[in-house]
Parts: C-alpha cells; structure tokens; sequence
C-alpha cells in the first residue's frame, strides 16, 4: 500500500460531507487533482500566459516552452519514439473521433469490417457505428466471456482479413477487466488492420508502453490521472498520422494559406487547429511529474491491494452482487456491484449521505449493461489517495443502505 | 443526522409505493403509448393510457429505475386517473413546481404527492421524480393532436 502521506497532497479530500469526512471513491470518472497540479495551472495563468508559437515575447516564449515540454513529457509517459506522436486533444472522446474521422473515413469502405467489443465505453462505439453507418461498412462485437474477460479465441474468430480497424479498451470502466492489448494487436496486425486503444482507465493506474504493445493509436485523458479537464492525448504512429487529414482546419494548425488552396503544417501541430489547452497540457504535465514520482508500479500495486481488500470484504455480504472477473489479477482497481432490493442510485445517496462518493448508474456503457443484464450497477473505483479505511467506510455504508431498505 | 434527511427524501409513503406500486403493468386497451427514458442514468418507462372524450380513464406503467423513479410513476397514474386532459397536465405543472422548491397552491390537494416535496433537497434525483411526470405529459399532448 501506499502511504497516506499521498492524501495531504490533495486538499479537497479534507473536508466532510454530510457530516462525515469525505471518501472519494469515483476516480474512474474523475480523478481528484494534487496541489503541484493547481499550482502549475495557477502559475502558468499568473506569471506566463500568453499564446503559443506565436509571440516573439518573453511570455510567448515561455509559454511555448511549458506546453511543449509538457508535451515531452507525455512522450516519456508512454514511451513514444517521438514528440510529433504526441497530440494534445480535449480528451479521449476527442481522441478517438480524430481518429474515425481521419483515419477511418479515408481507409475503410463499404463491407469492410470495424471489430470492437461489448464492454467499450460509449466514446469507442459511436464514433465507429457512425463511420459504418457512413461508409457501408460492418461494426462487429467481439463477444465477452461470462465472467467479463476477452478471450484470444474470440478475438480471432472476428477479425478477418476484412477488418480495417480494431479498437478496444485497455481497462474496463465497469469490470475492471485488464486487456491482453498487446496480444490483440497482433491478432489485428495479422490482418492488417490498424489497433486503437481507448486508454482513458489505464493510463492513470498502469505503465503505457505503446512501442512493446505495438498499437496504432492510444487516446487517454488528463482529468483521470491528477490532470485538468479538457486535456487529453491522441498517440498515434508518425507514418499514420503522416498520410492522414487534419479534422480540424484554421488557426495554429496551418503552414501557407492561399486563396484556394492552403497547406499544413508538420506533425503534431498539424492536428492542433485553433489555440489550444495550454493550462491543460501544463496542468497534465505537472500531473505525469506527479505520478512518476510516486512510480506507476506502485500506484498499480496499490489499486490492486486495495480492489482486492475490498472484494474480499463486500464478498461476505449477503445480496451482494459483483461483477467482472473474480480473479484480482485480471482486475484492476474498480469494483461494480449491486446489492439486492436496493436501486443502485438509491444505494449511492445512502452512501453520499454518509459521505461516501461513488457511481452509480450504466457509467456510459449501455451495451455492457445489457450484456450484464441489469439497467445500471454502483461502482467503487479506487486511486492513489485511497485507503483500507475508505474501503471500511463503504462497506459499512453498504450496511447502512442494506438496512434502510430492508 | 444524515438519517433525518434520508427520512426526508425516503418517507414511508413512496417506499410504499416502490414496494406495493399502484397500476403497474401494460393496458390492454389503451391508445396512447409512451417509452422515455432518462439518458444519464438508464432509467426507463413505459406508459400506457387509455384517454376518451377528454379523459384519462385508466393509466398503467411499467419501467426500471430507483425508488424515487418508480414511486413517483406509481403516484402519477394514481393522480390522472378520472381526470380530464387540462387537469392532468396541471399536475404534471405543480409536480415541476415542487421540485423546484416553488411555493404550491394551498388549495390543490397533492396527496401522496406531497411526500416526493423532499427530492427537491436532493438536485441529483429530480430527474428520477420527473420521468413519469415528463412522459406524462408528453403523451396527453400528443392526444391533443389527434
């Protein structure tokens, strides 16, 4: 586990709710921010704004520094060969459109295939059901297992030597369930299709690698991982991301613009039309400095641990129902569950009465929902500020709630 | 004591009506069909009235949702039953107003209704409160066309 030292880094998490002092158990929507990260928002608005690439000032200049140093920075994160991999998005949502507007629109045709699963987050459906829709090509779903898993087998009945793109979640939002990325990825390149991960639960809790898993594409965002809102990451391969459009055209984005005809610039900037988040890739920067020093091993063991302390505790509960696999190793820290005769947002007013934040409700995920039978389901997700007593105060919330609705 | 205002958001009468709901199921004979659902939580509901010369003659509904959700649709078939098209929307009106927190009409005699007034503390559950409401009147308005 990791020290409760973490906590004092974070200052929302010093207050009560409803009386009680708070438990913040809904990272998986949104990670609480640390101090490094405000202040580095905060000193970039107060001693360097000004716009990037732009100015010939001193402002300018430093601004342009800290927004492509934060840029440096992710590169590290994930270990991409270069900076021009790198493009800054207002999220994942963001991330994975450019990549079914650009990518997509220009490469798959009608009867092509476009393989994702059951369990992805509504960001990786629809901007795929649309480019289907759009190109007369055919959305397939790789089915899921019974306990939430993705199995290779299944994998490889649905990719074809039609299949265009493969894109699939790394970790669950719902379930938990880790991914075998790097295994799918072979499977798609077998074919030759193009790999997109929707990394958006697992860049803040696993160490993103995308050269050892070999993807095509990763998007994640910075709010889940002590980083800003409206900041988020599109990875993609230089020699991709070389032959595609732009999805966004004007402002920063452009190299000479003439009265008909107009052409870009090079790669990253290419695909950063307009001014873009500046506080917000600072800010991000700030929280990737923030993570790596407390090690994303680490942060990964902790979740785990703490997953699995809590799995073991709310397993005794009677009428308590969990979902995704049961095996802590293929989990990673996230625990959905429904507990009998209480609605799940019944359960989470209970639970926010005594202080207590979780989700409830299909979390974007209504396909998965289906699948698991049910219209919604709570989720407990855990991170770095988390503790065993946070997990104690749940159960014994869940208690209460069992009680109340008895 | 946050127990308190558990009590004020879950009185006795709509746990009632989530466990013993009132005109649950589908109407045979009905002319108007209603699916809506609440897109940020999943909830749904399926309404189904039989309206003739004006008047709500019979009301069921059957959904998935919260206690909040369920017992709320449980009293609003209970209101609009017997009453005529203006009368009906009314309340679906004084519904909004309550949970808003406006000050109501002493003379309208809100019923059970009166026991959802604490979802208004509770900004995260209106929506759960005015499914029913909204699907409501949705329906009886597009009777109005007809």
């Amino acid at each position: 586990m990791l020290s409760k030292d973490i906590r004092k880094h974070f200052p929302i998490l010093d207050q009560e709710i409803n009386g009680h002092p708070l438990v913040y158990l809904d990272s998986a929507a949104t990670s609480q921010k640390p101090r490094q990260v405000i202040e580095a928002i905060n000193d970039y608005y107060a001693y360097d704004n000004a716009n990037v690439h732009r100015g010939v000032h001193t402002l300018g200049n430093r601004a342009t520094d800290h927004y492509e140093g934060a840029r440096e920075k992710v590169r590290k994160f994930i270990n991409a060969k270069s900076t021009q991999e790198v493009i800054f998005t207002r999220g994942t949502t963001t991330a994975l459109n450019m990549v079914a507007q650009s990518y997509g629109r220009a490469n798959v045709e009608e009867g092509d295939e476009i393989v994702i699963t059951h369990m992805e987050h509504h960001s990786n459906i629809i901007p795929w059901q649309q480019l289907a829709k759009e190109k007369g090509a055919v959305l397939k779903y790789v089915i899921l297992e019974e306990d939430g898993t993705l199995s290779l087998d299944k994998v490889r009945e649905a990719v074809t030597d039609r299949t265009k793109i493969v894109s699939i979640m790394y970790v669950s939002n719902v379930l938990g369930t880790m991914n075998p990325i790097k295994e799918i990825t072979e499977i798609a390149h077998a074919h030759g299709a193009v790999m997109v991960v929707d990394g958006a639960q697992a860049a803040p809790h696993l160490k993103l690698d995308v050269q050892s898993l070999n993807c095509d594409f990763l998007a994640f965002s910075g709010h889940k991982m002590c980083g800003p809102t409206g900041i988020g990451v599109l990875y993609g391969k230089k020699e991709l991301l070389n032959e595609m459009e732009p999805v966004e055209f004007g402002g920063e984005m452009i190299d000479f613009v003439g009265l008909y005809e107009s052409t870009w610039k090079e790669l990253p900037w290419k695909f950063e039309g307009g001014t873009p988040i500046i506080a917000g890739a600072i800010g991000l920067g700030a929280a990737i400095d923030f993570l790596e020093e407390i090690g994303l091993d680490q942060i990964e063991k902790h979740e785990h641990e703490l997953a699995g302390y809590a799995m073991e505790k709310m397993s005794s509960m009677d009428g308590l129902t969990i979902y995704g696999p049961r095996d802590p190793d293929k989990r990673a820290g996230i625990v959905t569950f429904n507990l009998d005769n209480v609605h799940p947002h019944d359960l989470a007013t209970v639970l926010d009465m005594n202080g207590i934040a979780v989700r409830a409700g299909h979390h974007c995920a209504q396909p998965l929902m289906k699948w698991l039978k049910c219209s919604a389901t709570a989720r407990a997700s855990f991170y770095v500020y988390n503790t065993e007593e946070d997990v104690d105060r749940l159960v014994e919330g869940l208690r209460i709630a069992k009680e109340y609705f008895q | 004591m946050p127990t308190n205002k558990l009590d004020q958001l879950y009185r006795s009468v709509i746990m009632d009506h989530y466990k013993n709901p009132r005109n649950k199921g589908v109407l045979e004979e009905n002319n108007i069909t209603i699916d809506m659902n609440n897109p940020t939580c999943g909830d749904v509901i399926h309404l189904t009235l039989n309206v003739e010369d004006g008047i709500v003659q019979d009301a069921k509904f059957e959904g998935e949702g919260c206690s909040i959700s369920m017992a709320s649709a449980s009293m609003m078939t209970q209101m609009i039953k017997n009453k005529d098209i203006d009368t009906a929307v009314k309340y679906a009106q004084v519904f909004s107003d309550i949970m808003l927190g406006k000050e109501i009409d002493e003379s309208i005699d809100l019923g059970d209704l009166e026991a959802l007034s604490g979802v208004a503390k509770f900004p995260a559950r209106i929506k759960c409160a005015t499914l029913a409401w909204k699907a409501m009147e949705k329906g009886l308005g597009s009777e109005d066309e007809q």
